[in-house]
């Protein structure tokens, strides 16, 4: 019992303390808003989170859920090209090679890089905002579902081939189960790229959203609204890691 | 001509600083619905020798064929019993032994593939197990299962690699005597080869038994043929006169020096590191 209140007190102890650190902060710097007066320039985004006021002045429920919208088509575009990729690389040492330097080449490019030429791509800034997500946020799904194929055990492939199973079977009875855990982390890692690229890429287009609010509040010089969003897509981020981590571990436990 | 022939098989196996002859010109024949087990030290080269007349892998030189087939692949009438059961932990009992019963009978409907699956799991002891993950299951109960895969799909040829290796002794010995009571319904009797490093166990189960002469590389010994009457138990083997001789003959063979094979030794070469692994085993 008193190791579960410590488990709660300890965590309310470093916001507090992170709060005070902020506080501090404003004082030194006056342009900076503090905790206090954050809280009352913001509160009516939170207190009324699905109000829609305007095109950006919403509440943050529903900024939330334009970038999670878009988050989510831009994710699933990536895995659905991705996890074929891995396969294909898992099962084939040749393809891997052949095709490595140019991954190697371009899971660091920024989304910042990709979004311009997204925009050249398709005019228009929903889909070049799609393909900034989906092309930054597909490497780790690549990399976990390609490494998941191969740390299949020997055992497994024996056991298609002594069954004298058909490639179909082995594919959807043996290589996709064993491989899920590992797709599962890359999922996760993807997600987590994702809900980064989205605030950037609202930014540089200003969709409406939690980044495009961001952007827009900084140009109105509304700073305290520059944190709200900035703690908003903090929170949003560690939801959704929690989320995909707990559908991990639900796989992991099979 | 034996169902089962190996001519002048040789298998080496190249590791980063020099090339490993593991088998030199092994030959074999083996009967129809005879059992025969292939018994040998730890690393002797006995997995080798399963995996080449299993298709999973090919000889360097010589050939394999069964019924008369050369061996180019996992033969179409084969099932596998491993050592570390290779269940997979996704699916349950009755799942795997579908999956295999659906490889090799595509034409049956998914309900006859089911029925199929649960009858052999009932005929090793698991009826009411059979929605149970391998997971969930004792070491002796996923062996059952394993045992149970391979049964199902009604194979020519058995192929066991040390099947009851990774067990506690008092399992093993319940599943070797079940194993030796399905191997004497005479209606029933499938072409087995199992390759074992326990001589009692090769005792209980087999018809004949080949020695690994241990290498590298390892060479088989003359076949010594147990004329035993079935059904057979391990209290009645212990004190059996001719159990007594054919243990003693294999024991001989098994430590003999490669080119220097003595035959009938009765005297165990206690100093011989392999005679002494063997001599626990049966002890």
């Amino acid at each position: 019992m008193t190791k579960r209140i410590i488990n709660f007190l300890l965590p309310m102890c470093g916001i507090a303390l992170a709060v005070v650190a902020w506080w501090v902060a404003s004082r030194i710097v006056t342009d900076l808003p503090s905790p206090v007066r954050t809280w009352e320039e913001s509160k009516v985004y939170i207190l009324e989170p699905l109000a829609k006021r305007g095109e950006t002045d919403q509440g943050i429920l529903i900024l939330a859920y334009y970038s999670l919208v878009r988050v989510a088509q831009g994710f699933l575009l990536g895995i659905v090209i991705a996890t074929p990729i891995g396969f294909l690389l898992g099962v084939s040492p040749t393809l891997t090679r052949m095709f490595d330097p140019i991954m190697q080449v371009l899971r660091p490019i920024s989304p910042l890089a990709w979004l311009p030429l997204g925009l050249v791509l398709f005019q228009k800034s929903e889909p070049a905002a799609l393909f900034a997500i989906a092309v930054c946020s597909m490497w780790p799904t690549v990399i976990n579902t390609m490494l998941g194929v191969r740390a299949i055990p020997q055992d497994y492939w024996n056991v298609a081939k002594v069954l004298r199973l058909s490639k179909m079977t082995t594919f959807t009875k043996i290589i996709v189960p064993a491989t899920l855990p590992y797709m599962f982390t890359g999922y996760r890692l993807s997600l987590g790229i994702a809900w980064l690229v989205i605030v950037a890429s609202e930014m540089l287009t200003g969709t409406p959203g939690v980044g495009g609010f961001l952007w827009q509040e900084y140009n109105s010089l509304v700073y305290a609204h520059i944190l709200l969003a900035i703690i908003t897509i903090g929170v949003v981020g560690f939801v959704l890691d929690r989320l995909m981590g707990f559908a991990e571990a639900k796989l992991r436990a099979v | 001509m034996a169902f089962i022939e190996v001519r002048g098989v040789h298998k080496s196996f190249a590791t980063a600083s020099a090339t490993r002859h593991v088998l030199r010109d092994v030959s074999l024949d083996i009967e129809r619905r005879e059992f025969v087990s292939i018994v040998g030290a730890m690393g002797s080269g006995k997995s080798t020798l399963l995996s080449l007349l299993a298709g999973l892998t090919m000889p360097d030189r010589g050939t394999i064929s069964i019924g008369g087939e050369p061996v180019r692949g996992v033969h179409r009438h084969a099932a596998f019993v491993f050592q570390n059961y290779s269940l997979l932990p996704w699916f349950t009992a009755l799942e795997n032994v579908r999956l295999a019963v659906e490889a090799a009978f595509p034409e049956l409907t998914r309900e006859q593939q089911v029925m199929r699956a649960s009858d052999a799991l009932g005929n090793v002891g698991l009826g009411n197990a059979i929605h149970r993950r391998p997971r969930q299951l004792s070491g002796g109960m996923r062996q059952r299962v394993a045992i149970a895969r391979a049964i199902a799909t009604e194979p020519q040829v058995l192929f066991l690699d040390d099947p009851f290796g990774a067990l506690d002794a008092l399992t093993r010995e319940t599943l070797q005597q079940e194993l030796a009571g399905l191997g004497s319904q005479a209606d029933r009797r499938v072409t087995t080869v199992m390759i074992t490093n326990s001589v009692e166990e090769a005792i209980l189960l087999s018809d004949r038994i080949v020695p690994i002469v241990p290498g590298p590389p390892a060479t088989l010994g003359a076949a010594i043929p147990v004329e035993l009457s079935r059904p057979r138990s391990v209290a009645q083997l212990a004190h059996d006169e001719q159990a007594t001789h054919v243990r003693a003959h294999v024991i001989a063979t098994l430590t003999a020096t490669p080119g220097r094979l003595r035959k009938h030794v009765s005297g165990p070469n206690a100093s011989s590191p392999v005679l002494q692994a063997v001599a626990k085993e049966t002890s």
